[in-house]
């Protein structure tokens, strides 16, 4: 009945449906909670508006895309986004720095505690979720263009000679390759620019930091940028993978905050390390093993059941069981981030 | 204005809006507001004990009210026999399994000591649990679940009545904070913030999935009210002279056959207002017995200590105070509040909707009141579980209203418009997120600021 052996089609059979999947998702993560740790590193504080930035970077580069399309401006075989993205960039810079200015500024200034800003953040979260609504929507919006796959499960059957089939979606080696050259870039950046040299100053020790000279406001103000290059990026790359939702960003953020705390608050490597771990523990515990386990196993002890440890309406809970897991065994999480 | 008239001012001027609502709007309306003020209110009083008190940063506040939700449902409704004949037994057993693991893990845990592999014979023990229990599970939701699907499909509720929800729903959510606090209390501030976003969430999608214990998205509706039906007040004598005396004015003067219609529109309309006063008078009791509970500790040196912490932990540390202990006290005495309040909204509403939470409803408006009505003045919260709730509701209209002059140039039937005025509505949002903001930046205190020493 299946054609070729049954170990390849085993292992072709969890690529496609865990392991590309999980890759791409886990880029997604780590984006966010890159920003999400910057924002921490430096301003000390659990940016609840992170999603919501994510959200306002991904509709600003929509509605660019809408209007390049209407322009008759395409990218070839890539999707017309790519092109919107800088622009969406820019706007999220504008808006992240405004706020900065008009919010966070001033309590910066007083030095007021920690959770004074988690929860001016609830309050940005607050104004930009109206304001993407508002101006975009709650709706689902289709904004994808361009070639929709790199290669096909059936070419890659008849290739392979498998029955079981890999399909690379082009949005899938997209998120790969953007996430792998952000990431290159933001530790370039941060290794050897002097700016990102006193970013890592500024998060290590605050006042030395000051007493050797270094501008805190260009500080902040670099993080903000940074975060909005991730976030915008982070949000786009999710809705072209899966679907631009408004409401999906603020459940993002639960993975994404456990990813950042996973990895160590404040330790770029960290957050990476954690989106990764998340989101495969997200996709392999809801995944259904029944396929795979015919494959692999002799047909007297075939499954019955579909084989899933936990059903995929709770895969926030898989993120919430790992953040808990990190809190009680290693609160400053895998890379020793800022301490408790 | 002196600063003691201030709490009598601003209760008045909120008294006088709900009264324009009930004369211009009607008084069904301006009740509907009064009675979901009044359980704002009490989600308000909640979470100032933890914030205004204790400084503890609660995001899930969703969940609590949820689990308040669940716990009338649970406490009310009839049982349902088929669903236990068939799988209330392994449910059961599930249940034991669950908590007998659990106690069996940390006994294991514990006495492990400090040996070789503790994490990971623990990890493997909780493994073991987790696969135990489903076991037990999964055959038992099947076969509830199977049960009448279209009507049942649930195990049901025990059966009681409906009032003592209130209390259950306070004791679940309770439940809930202290497994929450015991994790995270003693780490940094933002955790606690981190996990209640998590468990809210958990908490609502347990509550959308799982049919055996809820109906999930199947919704439970009819649920047992602790009032009259206004179909049976309709019909009964009493009220209805009740009725003709409040409107003998209006009655006089009216022929037979008139007079009967009238009467009959009258009873029909004064039922619902008379349902709804019935609920307002149970609210402003839970209202007041709450708001009295919180004053006495307030003001008691126990509310002294939770202050102190709140304003210097390590000097209250350094004298001789539990500050985690005190923290998880307070996170579950709010926690409790705040489920107590769920309940009493699902009762309001006669049904359980777990699809309806929503954390923008659910847990940022309460923040916004807490902090705008004045943090740490529990007459503060009430007024700002008042005037919130009014502003929320009453913006939706204005927000429609203004979004059609602004786009009046346009052309009625352009896109541009359509969307604006679809739209309009989630400008509320951005409003109180600006009012947030405004308050924490320009009157930190709120419109009822905290009493701080002696004056």
């Amino acid at each position: 009945m299946t054609e070729g052996p049954e170990f390849l089609n085993a292992l072709i059979l969890l690529s496609n449906y865990v392991v590309l999947p999980a890759i791409t998702y886990g880029s997604q993560l780590a984006l966010g909670a890159l920003g999400v740790t910057l924002v921490f590193g430096i301003l000390r504080f659990s940016n609840f508006a992170h999603g919501d930035t994510m959200a306002f970077g991904a509709m600003v580069t929509i509605l660019f895309t809408w209007w390049f399309q209407s322009l008759g401006i395409s990218f070839g075989q890539l999707p017309t986004a790519l092109l919107a993205l800088p622009v969406g960039i820019l706007f999220t810079i504008v808006i992240l720095l405004l706020t900065d200015r008009l919010v966070y500024r001033y309590y910066r200034r007083i030095k007021s505690k920690p959770i004074t800003f988690v929860m001016l953040s609830v309050g940005v979260m607050f104004v930009m979720t109206g304001l993407v609504r508002f101006i975009i929507g709650p709706k689902d919006q289709n904004f994808a263009d361009g070639a929709r796959f790199i290669f096909k499960a059936r070419d890659f059957k008849k290739w392979a000679g498998l029955s079981e089939g890999l399909a690379l979606r082009s949005s899938q080696l997209i998120t790969i390759v953007v996430t792998m050259l952000l990431v290159a870039a933001l530790f370039w950046f941060l290794q050897k620019t002097k700016a990102g040299k006193s970013m890592r100053a500024y998060s290590d020790n605050e006042e030395l930091a000051l007493l050797s000279g270094i501008n805190p406001d260009t500080v902040v103000r670099v993080t903000w940028i940074l975060t909005a290059v991730l976030a915008t990026t982070a949000g786009l790359l999710y809705s072209l993978d899966k679907s631009f939702k408004p409401f999906v960003f603020f459940q993002l953020l639960l993975p994404i905050f456990a990813s950042a705390i996973v990895g160590g608050l404040g330790k770029p490597i960290g957050a990476i390390a954690g989106g990764f771990i998340i989101a495969f523990s997200e996709v392999c515990l809801t995944y259904v093993y029944r396929k795979f386990l015919i494959y692999l196993l002799p047909e007297s002890m075939e499954p019955e059941t579909l084989v899933q440890l936990l059903s995929t309406e709770y895969k926030f809970a898989v993120s919430f069981i790992i953040l808990v897991l990190v809190l009680l065994i290693a609160p400053t999480g895998l890379f020793k981030g800022k301490v408790v | 204005m002196k600063p003691k008239q201030r709490p009598f001012i601003v209760f008045a001027i909120m008294a006088a809006m709900l009264l324009i609502v009930g004369f211009v709007q009607s008084w069904s309306v301006a009740l509907v507001i009064l009675n979901l003020c009044l359980v704002s209110a009490i989600m308000a009083l909640g979470v100032n004990i933890q914030w205004g008190y204790a400084g503890l940063f609660n995001v899930g506040i969703m969940g609590f009210t949820a689990l308040g939700g669940v716990a009338v449902l649970l406490v009310s409704m009839a049982p349902v026999s088929a669903a236990l004949e068939v799988g209330g037994g392994q449910m059961a057993l599930a249940a034991v399994t669950l908590i007998v693991g659990c106690i069996a893990v940390v006994i294991l845990y514990r006495a492990w000591g400090e040996r070789l592999f503790r994490k990971t014979v623990t990890c493997l023990a909780v493994i073991a649990v987790f696969f135990l229990v489903h076991s037990f599970y999964g055959p038992a939701s099947d076969a509830i679940e199977a049960v009448d699907p279209a009507k049942t499909g649930y195990l049901g509720g025990l059966g009681l009545p409906v009032i003592l929800s209130w209390v259950a729903g306070g004791l679940l959510a309770a439940g809930a904070a202290w497994l929450i606090g015991k994790i995270t209390l003693d780490l940094r501030t933002d955790y606690l913030a981190i996990a209640t976003l998590g468990i809210a969430e958990i908490i609502i999608s347990l509550l959308k999935n799982e049919d055996w214990l809820t109906r999930g998205v199947k919704n439970v509706t009819g649920l047992p009210r602790p009032v009259p039906f206004e179909l049976d007040l309709q019909e009964s004598p009493w009220f209805i002279d009740l009725v003709e005396t409040f409107n003998r004015g209006a009655l006089a003067g009216l022929g037979n056959t008139e007079r009967a219609d009238a009467l009959r529109m009258l009873s029909m309309e004064g039922s619902g207002i008379f349902v709804k006063l019935c609920y307002a008078g149970l609210f402003m009791i839970v209202l007041t017995i709450i708001f009295t509970l919180c004053s006495l500790a307030l003001h008691s040196p126990w509310g002294r200590m939770i202050r102190a912490i709140r304003d210097n932990e390590t000097a209250a540390a350094a004298m001789g105070k539990n500050v985690t202990g005190r923290r998880l006290q307070i996170f579950v005495l709010g926690s409790a509040v705040v489920g107590i309040a769920g309940a009493m909204l699902t009762t309001l509403d006669g049904q359980f909707t777990p699809g309806t939470y929503n954390p923008l409803r659910y847990t940022f408006l309460i923040w916004v009141m807490v902090v705008v009505g004045g943090s740490g003045n529990n007459l503060g919260s009430i007024l700002g579980g008042f005037l919130i709730w009014f502003v929320w509701i009453e913006a939706e209209p204005v927000g429609i209203w203004l979004m059609d002059v602004l786009t009046s140039g346009f052309d009625p039937a352009s896109e541009f418009r359509a969307r604006m005025l679809d739209n309009a509505q989630y400008m509320r949002l951005m409003v109180m997120g600006v009012v947030l903001l405004l308050v924490m930046r320009f009157s930190p205190g709120g419109i009822l600021p905290e009493k701080t020493g002696h004056r």
